[in-house]
């Protein structure tokens, strides 16, 4: 189906005409609602056309238009009808989706609408998802969408923030395609976004191995991994074009592992059933974002993208309902500048730094996507939070970052504490060492309680568990946060292997020991050692401590199946926006989905909007709106700086990331929740009057720009508790206590809650309204995960 | 493309290792002086009437020292200016070893020996044979030879000098090869054989001054 | 532990700095040197003293932001380790530790300890890249099978992670490790093999602009190298380079 469509206005059956008869043509534009019934708005065009002119299979190809040639004005016709059409398209859009409320026309009640009491309005978001059958929804939606021609590409500029995977992908392609780029990163480099960080892998459905992985397969596991929260389409389009990122790459020279035939290597990945995993050593994510920082650097040589580094966006300025550019700050100066452009991409990346204490950058903030929110971006699903369940514990008040080991270590690690709470108690004043205490007196956790999986149950799964046997009593380490992971039975089982093979003797405990440290040094050596640089102990000899981080979070902007967010003309990519991971995230797809948004996505769908804008011109920075945007962002420095406060910025971070962990963690509560709410808000206000900003604005200020940061997360984990209790159901990383099956484990409730939360702001988060998309699942069969 | 770092150190290492083949060239020479005063004093009539050796590769040689010499000073006040404001504290013995660090500091002593040497040999055969046209006397070579080395403070200067130029190859002789881009596996023999000759040559100089310091 | 810190302090690019003497009481040998300085900028805040700038981003060793001279050190006294990543434990109980920002003429101060590295970007942008359109329509990934051994070697090269300590430890500020680093991982594979003449030339040429040193083997870099990056890479754009100037 076409949104919108041309057709002639018949007023008696089609064949009492003849070819010289003159019709009116008409617009006809059919908008999908979520009870499954279509809206349909026709309009007449004021242009007439002959029948023999008309040509009824103009949708055929994107070049074709609907009044053939041997009309003597069909170029001017044809042109007058396009127009129309875009207008059409436009007016609906805004209709449907920035004023909601004011269109008596969108009362149409959803069959679910009685159990959203709150919101009485039911499934009002339109994900504007391409009809068809999943496997066609992308090629069809790639080949009806409107396209910018080359020379009017170049008028048109758009701006980029964030050079991570999804961004620094997204910028050189767009700019390898013709639009002048602006790109935007608060680093120093490109090349230091967080997406460096990411070790394992990235996945694609390229069935190399020959294990019958397959691009339904790929779909398939996210959309069970992601705990049927995410959007079918979006998914299976992700697994579509994610053998595609492998090419690409390779021709980019990322140096993938390779075996000795020198084809590309696999490996398996967080208990999925096939090897499809791409790989190199531990730092997958430093190659690729390399790789998409070298295609930059291309276009950065070639003038196509101008590259802002040190630079933080401090708002986006919106012109007649549109994006029209951000204003930044320079983090050397202080200078606060515009920026104008047709188009705004946001790729600034996850905001799990709202725990204080994360697996990500000190410098990772969820400015961008807030002062977007805050300007009419709805919010999804805030509390999809994926906390990883092996990183190296909390050793003091002093930490300021926690450091992820990889997930494949459980896969030789056995993960265990105390029975008794005796042991766990002597253990953290250090009167036991961990090797002290007897096989017998150990309690291994996960394989007690999951059988089936044991050790290797998914990360939500393992986090939780390790938090319930801490908050028990049982925690290993001074602050009583940590488990032990083990390779003592590794070690002796790859021993024995070892010796059997080289024909030793298997019962000499010493030689046993000895080759299996071999094994173990060469599959973990880089970890191991890591481990031993930050925790000052020797893995090989005592089992290593972890404990449950924040990772990752699937919540983020809402965006369409084009990926633009509810503000015209503002896109959102990568971690940022929410679309494919649904509540929990498998393990190494979050490169897969940043580089599948940056290459292969936003550059066409980006077209469909900016097709619009070919006539628009240079925008100016000097119209009213930017002028207004540029004021309230000096406002805000100077309020901040002059305060005479006492308290320092991360004074009051370090406590807003303990009101979270602790109630809006790994597992929460209503009680706790509003409390939460409670809390935040106090702090929020605290924070206004007592923090102390030293320095001044138009220095390098350190201080300042991460003060700019919290004022934005402080208001972000009230939405994020908020969103929490507004979900009654346990989900993937999202763990209601009043949700959950008799054992313990977390129960779904598809029934009331198969939905996008998305917030709308409305002055403050308390105030945040919600909107909904309802989730159809279609190609996949909606089952409890279980892992017993 | 004359200008850029790469090729600057190019010509360094070809002229290093041109001086060092030279060098080879000298000791074959000289070291028969210890043996025998004949073979050496054919030589060197050889040597020192030879047109091809005295007007092609004589020139050739003086070339090759200045060049090294002064483009190993350039390179160095280059090197200094990249640099900007010192290091209040730099550890240089912590991650590298001291020779290779300066460089300029042993190649500064063997251009002062050379000048001594010069001094010493060369200005006195070019003033015997160029400036006052004395008749050619084939076996004139090794009398001067011995009586150069009749004097302690000369061959102190030049053993202290012979050592400085032994820390100058052995790190120049390897890192000649490194510079032309020369580093796979065979790179453990040139680094051997280069602290061989780098020690194994002066070390035969420094004998060649005492055995006539000794002897005669 | 109590530790006597002699930091660089410098306003901004044109003021002159010099070194200001802290005390720090209570440091736990768990802590990291970064987050040493943020107890002591904490400690400085509340009592009305500018902190101390300083660049860090991930802390985890990968991202390359964090660039301190420690104790005549780059990175530190501890081997193959970043800034970040080392930790109080490598020190003793009252210390005197020297902390100087990374200097070299093409890394100009910005302030106190941050320094301005875009000229390893500018290195980049004049050749640090195969041109590949991004259009997804390459051949297939597995369509030239590449030797386990030359796959390996770009990829060691391919760790580097910019952070500078080779332009800050090397007697003579060279940037040939970091420059050789990227020649190599590209002129290994043979997608990067097309246009390695030009990238070679054009990335030297810059490297030289920039005013940075020459290289005179001391090997430094490769010891103070948080990643291992090999000498040999060093070798291998001499060659390609002398090479690439013989074709012309």
């Amino acid at each position: 189906m076409k949104k919108i469509t041309y057709s002639l206005n018949y007023r008696k059956p089609k064949n009492s005409y003849n070819n010289d008869d003159e019709l009116m043509v008409c617009l006809r534009s059919y908008q999908k609602l979520n009870n499954g019934k279509f809206r349909v708005v026709k309009k007449s065009t004021g242009i007439k056309c002959k029948l023999k002119d008309w040509d009824s299979d103009w949708h055929k190809s994107v070049a074709r238009n609907p009044i053939k040639s041997t009309d003597e004005n069909f170029l001017e016709k044809n042109r007058i009808l396009k127009d129309k059409s875009i207008e059409l398209h436009t007016k609906l859009t805004s209709l449907f989706l920035g004023n909601v409320k004011s269109d008596p026309k969108n009362k149409t009640t959803s069959p679910d609408s009685t159990k959203t009491k709150q919101n009485g309005r039911g499934f009002l978001l339109d994900s504007r998802v391409p009809p068809g059958p999943i496997d066609q929804k992308w090629v069809t939606h790639k080949n009806n969408i409107r396209l910018v021609s080359p020379s009017n590409k170049r008028e048109i500029d758009i701006i980029v923030v964030g050079t991570g995977l999804a961004g620094g992908s997204a910028a050189a392609t767009l700019a390898e395609l013709g639009y002048n780029v602006k790109a935007f990163c608060f680093q120093d480099s490109p090349r230091r976004a967080h997406s460096i960080a990411a070790q394992g892998g990235i996945n694609a459905a390229k069935n190399y191995q020959g294990d019958g992985d397959s691009v339904y397969r790929l779909f398939y596991d996210t959309v069970k991994g992601g705990d049927y929260r995410s959007r079918e389409a979006n998914v299976y389009r992700l697994a579509e074009v994610s053998a595609n990122i492998i090419d690409q790459c390779v021709a980019q020279g990322v140096p993938f592992a390779r075996d000795y035939g020198g084809l590309l290597d696999n490996r398996s990945f967080g208990g999925v059933l096939v090897s499809r995993t791409f790989y190199a050593k531990g730092q997958t994510g430093q190659q690729l974002l390399l790789g998409a920082y070298s295609a930059m650097n291309r276009q950065i040589g070639r003038g196509k993208i101008k590259m802002y580094n040190r630079h933080e966006m401090m708002d986006l300025v919106i012109v007649d309902g549109k994006a029209r550019g951000i204003i930044t700050r320079n983090l050397i100066n202080g200078k606060i500048e515009r920026h104008a452009a047709h188009a705004v991409v946001i790729a600034s990346g996850g905001y799990g730094n709202l725990f204080y204490l994360s697996t990500n950058a000190m410098g990772s903030n969820v400015s961008a996507s807030w002062k977007i929110h805050k300007k009419g971006a709805f919010f999804a699903n805030p509390c999809f939070t994926q906390i990883h369940p092996t990183c190296i514990p909390v050793s003091g008040d002093h930490q300021s970052k926690l450091t992820l080991m990889s997930e494949s270590l459980r896969n030789d690690g056995r993960i265990w504490v105390p029975k008794s709470k005796e042991d766990a108690e002597a253990i953290r004043k250090g009167h036991l060492r961990p090797i002290d205490i007897e096989e017998k007196d150990r309690d291994y956790y996960l394989e007690r309680r999951y059988p089936a999986f044991g050790n290797l149950v998914p990360r939500d799964v393992a986090s939780r568990a390790a938090k319930e046997r801490c908050d028990e009593g049982y925690g290993v380490n001074k602050t009583g946060e940590a488990v032990f992971l083990d390779f003592t039975s590794a070690i002796i089982r790859y021993g024995k292997e070892k010796a059997h093979v080289k024909g030793l003797n298997e019962n000499d405990k010493e030689l046993v020991s000895k080759l299996g440290k071999q094994v173990i040094k060469a599959k973990y050596g880089n970890l191991f050692q890591m481990y031993e640089k930050i925790v000052d102990q020797n893995p090989y000899e005592t089992p290593m401590m972890i404990y449950p981080a924040v990772h990752y979070t699937m919540g983020g902007v809402w965006v369409d199946y084009n990926l633009m967010t509810t503000i015209p003309g503002c896109f959102a990519i990568g971690e940022a926006n929410f679309s494919d991971h649904g509540a929990n995230r498998l393990g190494a797809s979050a490169l897969m989905q940043g580089l599948a948004d940056g290459y292969f996505v936003l550059p066409y769908t980006i077209g469909d909007y900016l097709a619009d804008d070919i006539r628009t011109g240079k925008i100016s920075t000097e119209s009213p709106e930017f002028e207004k945007a540029e004021n309230s962002v000096k406002e805000q420095i100077d309020n901040l700086i002059m305060n005479s406060g006492t308290k320092t910025v991360d004074y009051f971070h370090k406590k807003l990331g303990k009101i979270i962990w602790n109630k809006c963690g790994m597992s929460r509560n209503e009680k706790e929740l509003k409390e939460a709410i409670k809390q935040v808000q106090l702090l929020r206000k605290e924070f206004y009057q007592e923090v102390f900003v030293p320095g001044n604005a138009e220095s390098f200020n350190e201080p300042l720009a991460k003060a700019l940061r919290v004022a934005d997360f402080l208001e972000l984990g009230e939405l994020f508790a908020k969103d929490a209790l507004e979900r009654e159901e346990s989900c993937g990383g999202h763990f209601r206590e009043e949700s959950q099956t008799p054992e313990g484990e977390a129960l779904r409730d598809d029934k009331n809650f198969s939905f996008v939360s998305a917030w709308e702001f409305k002055g403050n988060p308390a105030k945040a309204k919600l909107h909904k998309e309802k989730l159809n699942y279609e190609n996949v069969e909606l089952k409890t995960r279980s892992y017993k | 493309m004359l200008y850029s770092t790469i090729f600057k150190k190019a010509s360094m290492a070809i002229s290093g290792l041109f001086l060092i083949i030279f060098l080879l060239q000298h000791f074959a020479i000289n070291i028969t002086s210890v043996f025998s005063g004949n073979l050496f004093n054919q030589l060197s009539h050889f040597m020192g009437t030879n047109p091809l050796v005295q007007f092609v590769l004589q020139p050739i040689l003086i070339f090759g020292v200045i060049f090294h010499f002064v483009m190993g000073f350039v390179l160095d006040i280059i090197n200094k200016r990249a640099r900007g404001r010192r290091y209040k504290i730099y550890k240089g013995n912590s991650n590298a070893s001291w020779v290779s660090r300066n460089m300029i500091i042993s190649g500064s002593t063997v251009l002062a020996f050379l000048v001594l040497h010069f001094y010493d040999f060369w200005i006195p055969e070019m003033d015997y044979k160029y400036v006052k046209f004395l008749p050619e006397n084939p076996d004139r070579y090794f009398e001067e030879l011995v009586h150069k080395f009749e004097d302690i403070t000369r061959v102190v200067l030049y053993v202290i000098s012979f050592f400085f130029l032994a820390l100058h190859l052995s790190h120049g002789f390897a890192s000649s090869f490194q510079t032309m881009g020369f580093n796979n596996k065979y790179t453990v023999l040139v680094k051997s054989f280069g602290k061989l000759y780098a020690f194994g040559i002066p070390f035969g100089f420094a004998f060649i001054a005492i055995y006539h310091y000794l002897n005669h | 532990m109590q530790l006597k810190l002699k930091i660089w302090r410098q306003k901004n690019g044109k003021s002159k700095g010099k070194f200001e003497t802290y005390y720090l009481n209570d440091v736990s040998p768990d802590m990291s040197f970064l987050e040493m300085m943020d107890v002591l900028n904490e400690n400085l805040m509340l009592k009305g003293i500018d902190p101390i700038a300083f660049d860090h981003d991930c802390r985890e060793g990968i991202c390359g932001s964090c660039s301190m001279f420690i104790n005549g050190e780059a990175h530190g006294p501890d081997r193959l380790v970043t800034t970040c990543q080392l930790h109080m434990r490598k020190f003793k109980d009252g210390d005197t530790i020297y902390v100087e920002p990374f200097r070299a003429k093409p890394f100009p101060v910005i302030k106190d300890l941050v320094v301005d590295r875009s000229s390893f970007d500018r290195i980049q942008h004049a050749g640090g890249f195969i041109s590949v359109n991004t259009s997804g329509n390459t051949q297939d990934a597995n369509a030239t099978p590449i030797e386990k051994e030359d796959a390996d070697n770009a990829f060691d090269a391919a760790t580097c992670i910019g952070c500078g300590a080779c332009v800050a430890t090397c007697k003579n500020a060279s940037a040939m490790l970091f420059v050789s680093a990227k020649v190599s991982q590209y002129s290994l594979l043979p997608q990067g093999k097309v246009e390695a003449t030009n990238r070679v030339l054009n990335m030297v040429k810059q490297m030289d602009e920039e005013g940075f040193g020459n290289c005179t083997n001391t090997g430094a870099c490769e010891v103070e190298c948080p990643k291992g990056i090999s000498l040999e890479n060093i070798a291998r754009m001499n060659r390609e380079y002398l090479l690439a100037n013989l074709k012309g």
